[in-house]
């Protein structure tokens, strides 16, 4: 489904990923783990297709198609969806009416009609009580003033509402207490199927805990460093960090 | 050719019928310069090569494609600065609740500020009267219509009067629209709202992008009055509101809330005046603008918190999206504070598109178009959101995001 070669990629003259290769299947999920400043972020913004990052070398193939040729937009039709580290805040657009548009979008693209008031808010309903979010947000501005954990669960909303055959989670753990940690990977898993696929990206494993990945890579310097089944991420857990950034992965 | 200040100042006076008293007093002032501190970002001298004529009654103007037209009620038209008795209508008033033209009535000829206010007070003719009397709430939004057929020079004086009685409550919708040409509307607003009252005034001004429009808002406040003044300016070749709002009552909650949205080459100017007298008042401004081509604004906005205006509340934000590199704002945020305890924020903000909202957007799929659409009217969505009459807010939404589309294009 995902097909990642040598991908190196930086912003500003700075490299930051210097050859990353990666291959995800349908059916499987894959985690990211790895240290500030590992690119992991970089990672998850260039496959959504920011154009702050420059690409200098590498491919990166989605579903048969060069994934980097594809404007961001087109790339979250086709189903690679990014849900963000850090949600953007937009001030006076309903959320209602963004998500609105934004699954029209998705509709139209593949052809479909796009849905009225009636049956989008009935779609809404369905999936808001999939991340126990309270309705009165859905009339507020995009994310402006939720709690960092209900931006983070208004992001899986979204990717709920979408319905991506290629999720990208991004930190989507970070900053949540553990009962809205347990909402939100009950969200994810529930989504899981078996003509999709996720790709987690984390600093910790504890969010491992609840959405099981069936491999774990290490992201360091801008490298996979190491690749395993889900126990790398308890190794990882018990030996820190340090484990990796001391050298002795280096040559793996 | 341009014509020097001193002899505008007479053509002027010549073209209009003129009281004395204020007419010694614009002569004695004249066309205010970028030299004067209020106007150093605002040049009239494109006001003073007017070749003015006093603008004339037109039979023929009628109220087709204006605003406000799903609103039932009460309606004043003034073409021209003349009153329409043919186009108005005021009839089945409610007690206590008196709306007409002011030429009906007799007034005292109330000084207004500066060389403008001079100018009005030596020559308006006519304008709105509006006086709801003490514990009368009028739910129906009152009307009044300027419309402007007149060439270029046409000048009119209006002079509006509203009166809000204690305990009284009512909405006040104004429409400023015109043909083509560059006629000059130089108008004076008084606004008293009496103790405990709850007044929105609503102001939208869509001249023609030809002409002059010079407005003095002078709003006086009771004791916890609630005021909300809603400025959506759209047209004017030079368009300066200059609003000034006195609180001098404890209690009082002012709000001034405005959209701008030049383009081509026109200047929308909005200068602000707030005195804080008495304590435990709230005053808020927000003023966004979005400017495109060549055009430019200005937002001038002084709060003054006088000594003993304790636990004084004041807001102002100004906040510019420029959608053209030759775009301009000079914006100026002043606070002067003389009390204690008080909480005052301002801040202005000017720029591009937000980079990382487009970016947000385009990755739940909406094109690059539709995301910075998206933005642009949220930006302008904030301020019409605060209109509390519903037929109005949604009438004006709808025309001012048509107008930013068309901008667009």
């Amino acid at each position: 489904m995902l097909e990642i070669k040598n991908l190196k990629a930086g912003v500003e003259g700075k490299d930051i990923l210097k050859g990353v290769n990666l291959t995800i299947n349908a059916g499987e999920v894959h985690a990211i783990m790895g240290p500030n400043g590992s690119g992991k972020s970089t990672l998850a913004q260039v496959l959504a297709g920011r154009e702050a990052f420059d690409v200098a070398k590498g491919s990166v193939t989605y579903k048969g198609q060069d994934l980097l040729e594809l404007a961001p937009e087109v790339r979250v039709r086709e189903g690679l969806f990014l849900a963000f580290q850090y949600p953007v805040e937009i001030p006076g657009v309903n959320t209602t009416y963004f998500l609105r548009a934004a699954v029209n979008a998705v509709h139209e693209h593949h052809g479909d009609a796009a849905l009225n008031a009636v049956d989008f808010l009935k779609l809404m309903r369905e999936k808001i009580q999939l991340l126990q979010l309270d309705e009165s947000l859905l009339k507020r501005s995009v994310n402006e003033g939720f709690s960092g954990g209900e931006k983070k669960r208004a992001e899986i909303l979204q990717m709920a509402l979408l319905n991506p055959t290629m999720a990208v989670l991004d930190e989507t753990d970070s900053g949540l207490d553990i009962d809205a940690l347990k909402i939100v990977a009950n969200g994810v898993n529930t989504l899981k199927r078996t003509d999709n696929a996720q790709l987690v990206i984390t600093h910790y494993q504890r969010l491992l805990d609840y959405i099981v990945p069936d491999f774990v890579h290490v992201l360091f310097d801008g490298r996979i460093v190491k690749s395993g089944g889900k126990e790398l991420a308890h190794e990882l857990e018990e030996k820190g960090y340090d484990w990796i950034t001391n050298g002795e992965l280096q040559t793996a | 050719m341009v014509a020097p200040a001193n002899n505008a100042v007479d053509r002027l006076l010549a073209a209009l019928p003129t009281r004395a008293e204020g007419g010694a007093r614009f002569a004695e002032l004249g066309f205010p310069t970028t030299r004067d501190e209020d106007w150093r970002f605002t040049s009239v001298a494109p006001i003073a090569e007017l070749d003015f004529t006093a603008a004339e009654a037109d039979a023929s103007a009628s109220l087709k494609g204006c605003v406000f037209s799903e609103i039932e009620g009460p309606q004043l038209v003034f073409v021209n600065g003349h009153f329409s008795s043919e186009l108005s209508n005021v009839s089945e008033l409610p007690a206590g609740v008196e709306i007409g033209n002011i030429a009906a009535k007799a007034f005292e000829s109330a000084e207004g500020e500066g060389a403008f206010g001079a100018l009005n007070a030596a020559s308006y003719s006519d304008g709105a009267f509006v006086r709801v009397a003490d514990d009368v709430s009028f739910e129906t939004p009152i009307r009044v219509y300027y419309l402007s057929t007149g060439s270029d020079g046409a000048t009119a004086n209006i002079r509006n009067h509203f009166t809000i009685g204690a305990n009284s409550k009512a909405t006040i919708l104004e429409s400023w629209t015109g043909t083509d040409g560059a006629y000059f509307n130089n108008i004076i607003t008084e606004l008293a709202a009496g103790d405990n009252a709850q007044v929105e005034h609503v102001k939208f001004q869509d001249e023609s992008t030809a002409a002059f429009h010079v407005a003095g808002l002078r709003a006086e406040m009771g004791r916890d009055s609630r005021v909300a003044h809603h400025s959506i300016a759209l047209g004017g070749r030079i368009a300066r509101n200059n609003i000034r709002a006195r609180l001098d009552g404890t209690g009082i909650e002012a709000v001034l809330n405005g959209l701008y949205l030049p383009r081509g080459k026109q200047l929308i100017d909005h200068h602000m005046v707030v005195d804080h007298l008495q304590p435990h008042c709230d005053s808020h401004e927000y003023f966004n603008g979005i400017l495109d081509d060549h055009a430019r604004a200005v937002f001038h906005g002084r709060i003054h918190v006088h000594k003993g205006a304790d636990k004084t509340d004041a807001k102002q934000t100004n906040k510019n999206l420029l959608l053209s590199d030759n775009a301009t704002v000079n914006t100026k945020p002043q606070l002067e504070i003389y009390a204690d305890d008080v909480k005052c924020t301002h801040g202005a903000t000017i720029g591009q598109m937000n980079a990382e909202q487009i970016f947000y957007l385009r990755a739940r799929g909406l094109d690059e178009e539709s995301a910075r659409r998206m933005i642009m009217h949220a930006f302008a969505g904030e301020i019409i959101a605060r209109i509390g009459c519903t037929l109005a807010r949604e009438e004006l939404d709808k025309l001012v995001w048509d107008r930013l589309e068309s901008t667009e294009s």
